[in-house]
């Protein structure tokens, strides 16, 4: 015992030494990341796959807290800037695109052919003719249901907005809300929103509102909230929804108080941790409401972007390209459960990426980030909190628009 | 020789100018700290609070654009009144830690437990006891939730509501409030003078009448010290706003601080100068106090000596 404690500090210092010399050859890349449990370890597996392809670089992970990222990014950015950095796609990287802080990638596209195999992401990836970072992953949203419920009302799945709103009807005689979710943090109300509005106006108006070409005060958006308001008026939607996070609202419907929950595919990974299975866990698209307007759908892209303080560029670069590949996306994905962004990799075996693919992939309409990605980021928070409000007093809606179309003529003055 | 003179001299320069030199010299690294961490990040502040500026690129100067905004924002109204909420109700928890003082103050067997455990809620961090208040008023599962779904039949969210939020989360800061100002009419009460009491008792004081003229009076610098930390406590009421309801249902449980947070470093917060002017209104509102706490301070010190 005695010799180990003596030995140990000696074996860890000759550690020590021995890998600040293997890495003397090598050069650094630091990489910022805001990774769940889940994809870190994905990641990790990638950055292994990286250095044993390009054994003179070493990538130095630094993995924040998901929540504390989106505003430590700030900071770093401006002092500390790291070689890569993770991000989100659409209007939610142009304060840093337009700030100058993120660096140009259209070289990696070039070079690459991306503009091919990550030809889906290009418009996302687009600010004033360039791009700005790399797609490496992303996800369908939709309607996840509890099948046991249904069967139990005696509910059918719906394609129709107006089947949906008849089921709900039965769920709410059997004391289970028909729609749940969870908004204390906002973001989830705002999937609804978009789901109500791609389905009654289609991607081109999403587009333009969250633009600001339109005003919220207009027809088209009274249209979407008088299909909502079908959901929040009978009170078929979770009540108290406002004091929940989602995982909340998931945790209803695992209990079969609630039937169906608009979410993104990430929610899958709770339902199942909570006791779903593939036997009682459906997945829908959102059912249409104007037959007239070609599907569209949401899925959230993440990436990856070059900060323009970053000291390894070369580097960073070859990272990227190697992110962006086929292969690496494939093995990536089907590691977190995600979509791969390349047109060439394969998808996972899993029944709801599966079927996330097969949704996204025969997307007439277009596909849409996400309100507050597709918004700048102070119309989204002004906007969410006015989803929010809807669904607990509709009666409001008058007030919300005016105060939205208020901000709208401010914001993008 | 010319060495010693000036030595000589410089001593004598020491000697002469030790006596007012000194307490500078104390304060003075105490100085450096308040002016680079206090007072210059005020005045940076002033000066943002008229530009547009996104925290990352170019500043554009607004003038008073940013303050004539906030007149008409009716975020920012919402925020000033519960800040005014806040330090009225706030204010109860003087009247109430001053109740538990006098009922804590008798010696009873395990009295210092007693005293320990009502003064425990002061030691928990603001973020556990906004964790736990959370969970309280939880919907579902919340213990207050379910009491009041037993007796009414419905459960009320408190923290989903938007007219009820500010009051739970200032019944979660009362909690640790109280407890604190307890403690300090505690320690006030221990130095009562006990020939007072005996005094007046033979002058045939008792009850009310006792605690009014007679105990009251010798525990004014608890009590002020009481109202001071607890119109600042109210004013800076950040941590449990963000813990327990960011602000929400869709803004109603917002405070001044925390709308600060929200524009300027937030998530979606990209309006760093109009943070900074919220900031600025913010501070002047504290400044009020301050300067009356201190002109009081002041009075006090010259009308004693």
């Amino acid at each position: 015992m005695m010799q180990l404690t003596k030995s140990a500090p000696l074996a860890l210092a000759i550690a020590l030494l021995a890998t600040t010399s293997a890495m003397a050859q090598q050069r650094t890349l630091n990489y910022y990341a805001d990774y769940d449990p889940i994809p870190l370890a994905a990641m990790e597996a990638l950055i292994a796959d990286f250095e044993a392809e390009n054994p003179d670089i070493d990538v130095v992970l630094q993995n924040f807290d998901h929540e504390g990222y989106k505003t430590a990014i700030r900071n770093f950015l401006t002092t500390d800037a790291p070689d890569v950095a993770n991000w989100y796609a659409g209007n939610r990287m142009a304060p840093f695109v337009n700030s100058g802080q993120f660096m140009d990638v259209s070289d990696v596209w070039a070079d690459n052919g991306l503009a091919d195999s990550l030809g889906s992401a290009l418009a996302s990836m687009t600010i004033d003719g360039k791009q700005w970072g790399v797609p490496y992953t992303y996800y369908q949203w939709g309607i996840y249901y509890n099948k046991d419920v249904y069967a139990q009302v005696g509910a059918e799945v719906p394609t129709t907005y107006d089947e949906f709103v008849a089921n709900c009807a039965l769920f709410k005689a059997a004391g289970i809300d028909c729609l749940t979710t969870g908004t204390s943090a906002l973001w989830p109300g705002a999937g609804i929103f978009d789901y109500m509005n791609l389905r009654t106006n289609g991607y081109d108006f999403h587009m333009a509102l969250t633009n600001g070409e339109v005003e919220w005060t207009s027809q088209g958006v009274r249209d979407t909230f008088a299909q909502w308001a079908r959901l929040v008026e009978p009170g078929y939607i979770t009540a108290n929804h406002a004091a929940i996070d989602w995982q909340d609202a998931a945790a209803l419907m695992v209990q079969g108080k609630a039937a169906n929950y608009v979410m993104g595919n990430f929610a899958v990974g709770v339902l199942k941790e909570g006791g779903m299975t593939d036997d009682t866990l459906g997945f829908m698209p959102f059912p249409t409401i104007n037959p007239d307007v070609p599907r569209a759908e949401e899925a959230p892209t993440d990436t990856m972007h070059i900060p323009s303080g970053a000291t390894n560029v070369e580097d960073a670069k070859t990272f990227l390209a190697f992110v962006a590949r086929a292969d690496v996306q494939t093995k990536l994905n089907a590691a977190i459960g995600q979509l791969p962004m390349n047109a060439g990799s394969s998808v996972g075996d899993d029944p709801f990426i599966q079927a996330g693919f097969e949704l996204l992939s025969t997307t007439p309409g277009g596909i849409a980030q996400f309100f507050d990605r597709d918004a700048p980021a102070e119309m989204a928070k002004i906007g969410m909190e006015g989803f929010q409000e809807f669904m607990v007093i509709p009666g409001n809606l008058d007030d919300i628009l005016a105060r939205l179309e208020q901000a709208r003529q401010r914001i993008y003055q | 020789m010319a060495m010693t003179s000036t030595e000589l001299r410089s001593r004598s320069w020491w000697r002469s100018n030790q006596q007012w030199l000194t307490p500078w010299l104390f304060l003075t690294p105490g100085l450096i700290m308040f002016a680079l961490y206090v007072v210059w990040p005020i005045f940076e502040s002033f000066r943002i609070s008229f530009y547009n500026w996104d925290g990352l690129g170019e500043k554009r100067w607004l003038g008073w654009g940013n303050y004539v905004e906030l007149f008409g924002d009716r975020a920012f109204k919402t925020s000033l009144r519960n800040n005014v909420i806040w330090l009225l109700l706030y204010m109860l928890a003087v009247p109430i830690g001053l109740g538990l003082a006098i009922f804590l103050n008798q010696t009873v067997r395990g009295i210092r437990i007693y005293k320990s455990l009502f003064f425990f809620p002061f030691v928990i961090s603001q973020v556990v006891v906004g964790l736990m208040f959370s969970w309280f008023y939880a919907p579902n599962f919340g213990l207050l939730y379910n009491l009041i779904e037993w007796v009414t039949g419905k459960g009320i969210a408190i923290l989903a509501d938007p007219t009820l939020a500010t009051y739970g989360i200032i019944a979660a800061g009362l909690w640790p409030q109280i407890a604190y100002c307890m403690i300090l009419y505690l320690t006030g009460l221990n130095n009562v003078a006990t020939d007072q009491i005996e005094a007046a008792r033979l002058d045939g004081a008792k009850g009310l009448k006792m605690l009014w003229f007679v105990i009251l009076p010798q525990l004014r610098p608890a009590t002020f010290i009481a109202v001071v930390v607890t119109v600042i406590g109210a004013l800076r009421s950040f941590d449990l706003v963000s813990i327990m309801t960011n602000g929400g249902p869709f803004g109603s449980s917002r405070v001044l601080s925390y709308y600060m947070y929200e524009q300027a470093l937030s998530e979606y917060g990209y309006r760093m100068g109009y943070g900074a002017a919220i900031a600025v209104v913010l501070f002047l509102i504290m400044m009020v106090f301050i300067s009356g706490f201190i002109w009081k301070m002041m009075r006090d010190e010259r009308g004693d000596r």
